[in-house]
């Protein structure tokens, strides 16, 4: 993986740059020596690694404003980075970059109850947000694994989603409006505590664009009044064939889950030796999980419940408590740390359309042996976006390029069947350069022109999301 | 006017251009427009549905009756529920899934699940130099790239001709009631809006008719939690005011006259739809002096009927203050529609983005001339 080679002339204006930043924040909200940067130097994508040249903390929409108005006066590229959990690369830096962190911008603006919305400064976390509103049986929906760390600057950005978005949608669906600071310093209002902002959907454009077309430091976010009730059943099969069409039968039914999860075989035993949540020992698993009354749940589970015994499942268990639920749960919460367990892995993030469940899942077992590298398969099989986790080991030499190698192939498959690259990790560095499999030049040439309006000298974010050689003439430029 | 019968022919038509385009699927929204026709209705068919992926990919010229129909049939449906636009432009045609998408129409279950933009996973379109182009896909969850899927919808023409659309379709409820509160003014109406929405019963629809001074809460599903889900919200919106539950025939006529304005079928005057914060609603209806009005969305949505005319923002404001939101002229005059425009002006910098992304988009600005330039205050 290749980055822009450092600008020397960049280089040789750190002492003036980090002059003129001084003039607009305060002391504590500059680092410039090599051990503070080296902090900043990867997101969650820890292969690859850069410190920058140095890194701001900025307090207010104000101070951003001045930073970027600075950094673009000097030609000075930057990286926004929310809390560096990127699995992409989205917040990897370069060594003449400045990375802005929005991470001391983390306030509460506002609770609306009546119209249903939160306005927080966009350096706070995920899962705080929810926190925020907790109190009145409120939430904000998108639940991206990482939430307890994530902010949603970076949700923002990458259009996160999470296990529930089959009925609650992703970043983008529960979006009102943003503070967004453009390259040149200004600061625009986008949308707000209404639907549908007027004009173009800058918002729509704006969500997903990973920190290409500006720094959002606020946003008004849609929240929702919690269920009744939620209750998780697992279901085992003894293929992934059987599994995969018990989703499909689950949908067509009529019934919408908020969640289907699915993990396979080596999955739910790397899951099990870790976490010991009592999971059957099958080829596939599903945790279907419905929300409402007691009520109303148990009429939604008798309707999943009948149609998984028409695909003779190997087992059936419905949570009958909370501890249960919670124990169902344990094992897919796990799915992740318990990769880790055994040895270093990738996680990818494609999404197909799941009448192809079947056909990529065999693919993928195929490619396993090929490659000689093994594959755990933990994934939302609702909305079909695959969390293939390829297994390798870092000390090893050429396993990393090989591991890459093979994610890759698993990624062009994914669009081969009708799906794209990434489902919710956004693009980041990691994907670059497979672009070309998704979109044609003419696909990607009016992306970038989406980019040219934004942040013309293209000093935001600058070497991510397109392939470097069809971004050489605008960087920097 | 140019009707071309395939993709490709679409993108010679704009390619070669001579001027201005008025771009119409099936033109149900009475928009006046400059230039030589460009009709996409030859464009038509269904490419791909997978009821069981939730997904239908149509070509843009595809009647939107056509899809409702065919979707039924596998008790599916466009679950952004779209306006039927005939009633108040009172313009007869057939109204194509293409319109919908390129004016982002949803109707009263936008405030539960989403407005049309957020139905669609991908586009195909020509652009104003005659390229065809494509962003998104047919799956539910992409990040890949700019979501210029989001970016299509909504602009009117005016960034390039729609060919194809990749929409996410829902399950259709089993069932649905109406609980209809009575005798309440547009305070008290957006309050139990507001309640209800706020409340975990799942309301899929929050109306209010100031003329029969009522609420309508609408909740679907399957029988038993409809039934329970109605029982507890007159239960806990009980100190507002009575209330009744009208069954699924009479809930599905009531929701199909809302999401279509039937009060505003065939009579004078400009019709206006300001989408605006549900709390400040009362306060704008009061300002705009309207001959009637509508509340949808929670209050979120305010549909005003004015004298022929009427400059309605210059009543509200530019929205950068007091209030939030913006309004659209939906009916009028064509001399009134070129001089006050159809949108809300933005604020400087949101203008230059938008021509900048216009200009990018369409080069040559042949697309709907004038369309989503908003006027200055006139």
């Amino acid at each position: 993986m290749d980055m822009p080679i450092p600008d020397a002339t960049i280089l040789a204006q750190k002492a003036q740059l980090v002059g003129r930043l001084q003039q607009v924040l305060p002391a504590d909200a500059i680092i410039t020596d090599k051990i503070g940067t080296r902090a900043y130097e990867c997101d969650a994508l820890t292969a690859y690694k850069c410190p920058p040249m140095l890194v701001v903390l900025p307090s207010s929409t104000q101070e951003v404003s001045d930073i970027l108005r600075i950094c673009h006066e000097m030609g000075v590229p930057v990286v926004p980075r929310g809390s560096g959990t990127s699995l992409a690369g989205g917040a990897l830096p370069t060594a003449d970059c400045v990375v802005l962190g929005v991470a001391r911008m983390n306030r509460v603006l506002e609770t609306d109850y009546d119209n249903r919305l939160i306005r927080v400064e966009a350096g706070r976390t995920n899962l705080s947000v929810s926190g925020a509103v907790a109190k009145r049986d409120f939430f904000y929906a998108p639940d991206p694994s990482s939430q307890l760390a994530c902010a949603i600057a970076g949700n923002i950005a990458m259009n996160s989603g999470g296990a529930h978005c089959l009925k609650y949608g992703v970043t983008t669906n529960n979006l009102l409006g943003v503070t967004l600071v453009l390259m040149d310093g200004t600061v625009t209002q986008i949308g707000g505590g209404y639907l549908d902002a007027g004009g173009l959907d800058l918002l729509g454009v704006i969500c997903g664009s990973e920190g290409q077309l500006g720094v959002v430091t606020e946003a008004t976010l849609r929240i929702l009044p919690k269920p009744e009730g939620a209750r998780p059943v697992l279901i085992g099969f003894d293929s992934n064939e059987v599994a995969g069409a018990c989703v499909n039968d689950i949908i067509r039914a009529g019934v919408l889950p908020v969640a289907i999860e699915f993990m396979d075989r080596p999955c739910i035993e790397a899951t099990e030796a870790f976490a010991k949540a009592g999971y059957p020992m099958c080829e596939a698993l599903l945790i279907v999980e419905v929300e409402g009354s007691v009520a109303e749940i148990d009429a939604q589970l008798k309707v999943i419940k009948a149609i998984a015994a028409g695909h003779d499942p190997v087992e059936v268990r419905e949570a009958a408590d909370e501890d249960e639920a919670a124990r169902i749960w344990l094992g897919r919460k796990s799915a992740f740390g318990a990769m880790g367990q055994i040895n270093d892995y990738m996680c990818l993030d494609g999404t197909i359309p799941i009448t192809e469940l079947p056909f990529v899942l065999r693919r993928i077992g195929e490619m396993s042996q090929e490659f000689g590298l093994d594959v755990a398969n933990v994934f939302h099989a609702g909305d079909g976006n695959m969390h293939p986790l390829i297994l390798f080991d870092a000390n090893k030499p050429g396993d990393l390029e090989i591991c890459e190698a093979f994610g890759a192939e698993i990624l062009k498959l994914c669009v081969e069947v009708g799906g794209c690259l990434t489902g919710e990790h956004g693009v980041g560095v990691e994907k670059r350069d497979l672009m070309v499999f998704q979109y044609s030049k003419a696909d990607l040439e009016v992306q970038m022109g989406v980019k040219d309006v934004f942040d013309p000298g293209w000093l935001l974010n600058p070497a991510k999301v397109f392939p470097l050689a069809a971004t050489e003439g605008r960087r920097g430029s | 006017m140019m009707r071309p019968e395939s993709e490709a022919e679409l993108a010679a038509c704009v390619a070669e251009a001579q001027g201005p385009l008025a771009v119409v699927g099936g033109g149900t929204r009475g928009v006046s427009l400059s230039g030589e026709g460009l009709c996409t209705a030859g464009l038509s068919g269904i490419e791909l549905y997978e009821p069981g992926a939730l997904t239908l990919v149509v070509k843009a010229g595809t009647p939107v009756a056509e899809i409702e129909t065919v979707l039924a049939q596998q008790n599916q449906r466009l679950a952004f529920e779209p306006v039927d636009y005939r009633g108040i432009s009172g313009v007869d045609g057939v109204a194509t899934i293409g319109g919908v998408v390129a004016g982002n129409i949803s109707g009263p279950r936008r405030v539960q699940v989403g407005a049309c933009r957020d139905f669609l996973l991908g586009v195909r379109f020509v652009d104003g130099n005659g390229v065809v182009l494509r962003n998104g896909g047919r799956v539910m969850k992409n990040v890949t790239g700019y979501d210029l899927v989001k970016l299509m919808a909504g602009s009117w023409g005016t960034l390039g001709v729609l060919s194809e659309v990749a929409l996410k379709v829902l399950p259709q409820a089993e069932t649905q009631a109406t609980v209809r509160i009575h005798g309440l003014d547009t305070a008290k109406a957006v309050q139990v809006m507001s309640r209800a929405l706020g409340s975990p019963f799942e309301v899929s629809g929050a109306g209010f008719d100031p003329e029969a001074r009522a609420v309508m809460l609408r909740l679907e599903g399957f029988e038993a939690s409809v039934a329970y889900r109605a029982g507890r919200l007159r239960e806990i919106l009980r100190g507002f005011g009575e209330s009744i539950v009208m069954d699924a025939a009479q809930s599905a006529g009531i929701w199909q006259k809302l999401r279509d304005v039937k009060a505003f079928h065939g009579c004078d005057g400009d019709v206006w739809r300001l989408s605006v914060k549900p709390s400040q609603a009362p306060e704008l209806v009061a300002r705009l002096e309207a001959d009637a009005f509508m509340l949808d969305w929670g209050g979120g949505l305010i549909w005003a009927r004015v004298p022929e005319g009427t400059d309605l923002r210059a009543r509200t404001g530019q929205f950068n203050g007091q209030f939030e939101g913006h309004a659209t002229l939906v009916r009028a005059s064509a001399a009134t529609r070129a001089r006050l425009g159809m949108f809300q002006m933005m604020s400087p910098p949101l203008e230059a983005i938008n021509a900048g992304l216009r200009a990018r988009f369409d080069p040559k600005g042949i697309f709907n001339q004038g369309l989503m330039t908003p006027r200055r205050a006139g």
